[in-house]
């Protein structure tokens, strides 16, 4: 067989520093007997433009990990450095802050607030941020036709399927200027042609110069990232590299 | 694979010569089987023994164009008709290969699954760019749709044995973790000798 695959975007140009990095995390719960070490040292930079995907079985620590990566969690030991601060300097006011303003997080399970509509839900952040109401809003919309999902801008979460939930929730990280997009299992509750769609979006967002970190299981959307990571309990076992530099078929490895 | 059918299946829209069949060929599946123009001319020459196809004179550069016959249209009309079948797989050296590693003495099968995992894995990265690519373009013409077709089920291939790696790991841990609860099987009587610093001796 023989292919003639593109090569990936120009790699990261490695004097900017990352937007992300992960310097020997570890996270442990419980003590004694009882003891989990959902993490177990884990080091990882990840570049403005580039997607990672990180892959490995149910409980190898990958909700964990993102959840410390987006500030949602404390680490037991290490550093969580985003665009160059050490979050654990910042504060809770300095944090949240930060998490309005350069990250957005997809969650496992939406997170949408049920008392607000789709584009409320989307707006609230940027709100809260002091963009106007007016901006907040319009941003809002524009980023639910992006989904093609303006029809159901004023309905409530209990008002929309899973995969519509999804999306909303997709669109509220996207929105605004945020460097750093966090995803857990994004594409869960979405059929595969939606989550399809939300891959292209999450990929896009990465081109134009976020840095993205994206938990999934299936091997269909780990591949639109540039790196992807294997977790086995709480190490990092194996990651695929960056760049094509190991490209099979451009290598003419392939039979 | 089908040189044969494909080339049937080409003809149907025309008379061609053998070059022009090899780059159609290659357009519709994206180089992903290339075909040497010899391959071609010697499975043109075997429908033409099989009444498949005819030659038909010559186009103004003088190449020899050939057309379908009315039996090669039944062919090809019951080639799109009949399942390609699965009741025979070929030879999968990665089934193989997981098969051998069980139990294999100084194999660690995880490590075997996990490189595995990664290459296939890096593999689905390549088709999706093509994908991506092939999408970013919109596909325009019929080739270009049949291209995708191709490249998607690259990536369904891939997709299926990454899972089932997935599933071949896990599987291999719950066995191990249920042997492990299990009283240790004595060794057969008389075998003590025989199996004596080994720790597994399968037979
Ligand atoms: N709050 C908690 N208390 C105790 N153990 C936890 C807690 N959160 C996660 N864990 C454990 O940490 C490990 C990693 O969990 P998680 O990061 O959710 O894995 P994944 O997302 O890969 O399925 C698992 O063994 C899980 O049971
Ligand atoms: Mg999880």
């Amino acid at each position: 067989m023989s292919l003639h695959v593109p090569s990936p975007a120009a790699p990261p140009l490695t004097v900017d520093a990352p937007v992300l990095e992960l310097r020997s995390l570890t996270r442990t719960h419980g003590t004694g007997i009882a003891e989990v070490h959902a993490l177990r040292g884990i080091s990882l930079s990840v570049y403005a433009g580039e997607l990672v995907a990180v892959m490995g079985p149910s409980g190898s620590g990958k909700s964990t990990l993102l959840t410390l990566a987006g500030g949602l969690d404390t680490a037991s030991g290490g550093q969580v450095i985003i665009e160059g601060q050490d979050i654990s300097t910042l504060g809770r006011k300095g944090l949240a802050a930060l998490r309005r303003r350069s990250v957005g997080y997809v969650f496992q399970d939406y997170n949408l607030i049920p008392a607000l509509t789709a584009a409320e839900n989307i707006a609230l952040p940027r709100e809260l941020d002091g963009v106007s109401v007016r901006k907040a809003r319009k941003e809002a919309r524009a980023a639910l036709e992006e989904m093609n999902l303006l029809e159901i801008a004023d309905r409530f979460p209990d008002e929309m399927s899973g995969g519509q939930q999804q999306r909303v929730a997709i669109a509220r990280a996207l929105v605004g200027d945020r460097r750093l997009v966090l995803a857990d299992e994004p594409t869960g509750a979405l059929d595969s042609e939606t989550g399809e769609a939300v891959l292209a979006l999450l990929r896009n967002r990465c081109d134009q110069g976020a840095a993205g970190v994206m938990v999934t299981h299936e091997p269909r959307y780990a591949a639109w990232a540039d790196r992807v990571v294997f977790l086995r309990d709480g190490s990092i076992v194996d990651q695929t590299l960056t760049a094509g530099a190991d490209s099979l078929l451009a290598a003419g490895g392939a039979e | 694979m089908s040189i044969r059918h494909g080339l049937l299946a080409l003809l149907e829209r025309g008379p061609r010569y053998g070059s022009q069949l090899r780059t159609e060929f290659e357009s519709r599946t994206g180089s992903t089987w290339p075909l040497n123009v010899g391959q071609v001319y010697t499975t043109l020459s075997r429908l033409e023994r099989d009444g498949l196809v005819a030659q038909d004179g010559e186009d103004d550069q003088g190449h020899a164009l050939y057309s379908i016959s009315d039996a090669g249209r039944t062919e090809l009309r019951a080639w799109f008709e009949t399942p390609v079948d699965r009741t025979n797989p070929p030879r999968d050296e990665l089934a193989i290969k997981l098969a051998m590693a069980v139990g294999a003495p100084g194999v660690d099968i995880r490590a075997v699954i996990q490189a595995q995992r990664h290459h296939t894995v890096k593999a689905m990265q390549d088709y999706t760019r093509l994908k991506a690519q092939s999408l970013g373009q919109a596909p325009a013409n019929r080739d270009e749709v049949a291209w995708l077709l191709v490249v998607e089920q690259l990536i369904f291939q891939a997709e299926a044995e990454a899972r089932w790696l997935d599933h071949c790991e896990s599987r291999l841990i719950r066995l191990a973790e249920a042997a492990a609860t299990e009283p240790e099987p004595g060794p057969p009587p008389g075998a003590a000798a025989r199996t004596a610093g080994r720790s597994r001796t399968r037979r």
